[in-house]
């Protein structure tokens, strides 16, 4: 067993973000769409701070305290449109908000 | 002891982020999420990074999959997710997950980034002194920036969620 890497932390990295693309392709639920899009912000993060490490800097682990903040006021906005959405039309499933076509 | 603990939480936190994608409940999903996040906080840790492990368990664990358990649970959906899949998505998803596959076979394979021992290298995220020095020389006008746009966030979030008058709500 080797010793984890840089290399070993941008797979995982990068295999969370495909497992959070995936799910934003594949979901209908927007709750759960918004959730995988939590999880590529997530691995993102995963991939600053391990550059960080590895390169003995600093700015990658700032940039993950934006990425924080950023996060939480997204969540925040998108779970009140959510709502906003749900309260309008009674569903908040991908494919049934189709309004918007002609 | 440190390898054994990272290929642990990578792979704990790989899984629960399958089990985000795959899990059909939405409350199901949100916890899943939860746990993967705590799988990410302890690569954090394995990278040193214990102030960022701790905000991301804080802001990610503590505020935002609350808040997400808390629409699931006030919205209370009905359980109609239909799984099928026209003929190009199907194709388009085919094809991406071949060209995943490989990119990561790849990056497996023949990526190797250029780095460092770590050993050598200082784990500068272990001192707290050092993000604060950052946060308030280099990185000044965006950590302003990001209060105004908490503040904005703030502002935005009681305009969507007030009831106005004369709105044609269904409820």
């Amino acid at each position: 067993m080797t010793s984890a890497t840089l290399d070993h932390y941008v797979l995982i990295s990068a295999l969370l973000f495909a497992i959070g693309l995936f799910g934003v392709l594949l979901r209908r639920n927007t709750l759960v769409v918004f959730m995988c899009l939590e999880l590529m912000l997530v691995a993102s993060t995963l991939a600053l701070v391990a550059f960080s490490r590895f390169n003995g800097t600093m700015d990658g682990n700032v940039f993950v305290f934006f990425i924080l903040t950023v996060a939480a006021a997204e969540v925040a906005v998108g779970l009140a449109i959510i709502v906003a959405l749900f309260r309008k039309r009674q569903t908040i499933q991908l494919n049934e908000l189709n309004s918007l076509k002609n | 002891m440190a390898n054994f603990l990272f290929y642990a939480f990578a792979f704990f936190t790989v899984a629960t982020a399958a089990g985000v994608v795959a899990s059909k409940n939405a409350v199901n999903a949100a916890m899943c999420l939860l746990l993967s996040l705590v799988g990410v906080a302890g690569l954090f840790v394995a990278l040193n990074a214990y102030l960022l492990a701790f905000l991301l368990l804080l802001v990610y664990a503590g505020a935002i999959v609350a808040l997400f358990l808390f629409i699931v649970m006030l919205l209370d959906m009905k359980e109609t997710e239909s799984r099928g899949f026209g003929k190009l998505s199907l194709a388009a998803i085919i094809l991406a997950a071949g060209l995943l596959v490989t990119g990561l076979s790849t990056l497996v394979t023949r990526g190797h980034l250029d780095t460092g021992n770590p050993a050598l290298t200082p784990a500068l995220g272990t001192d707290i002194k050092l993000y604060s020095y950052q946060l308030f020389t280099t990185y000044l006008l965006p950590v302003q920036v990001m209060g105004f746009l908490l503040l904005i966030a703030m502002l935005g979030v009681i305009v969507l969620s007030k009831r106005w008058e004369g709105s044609d709500d269904v409820t």
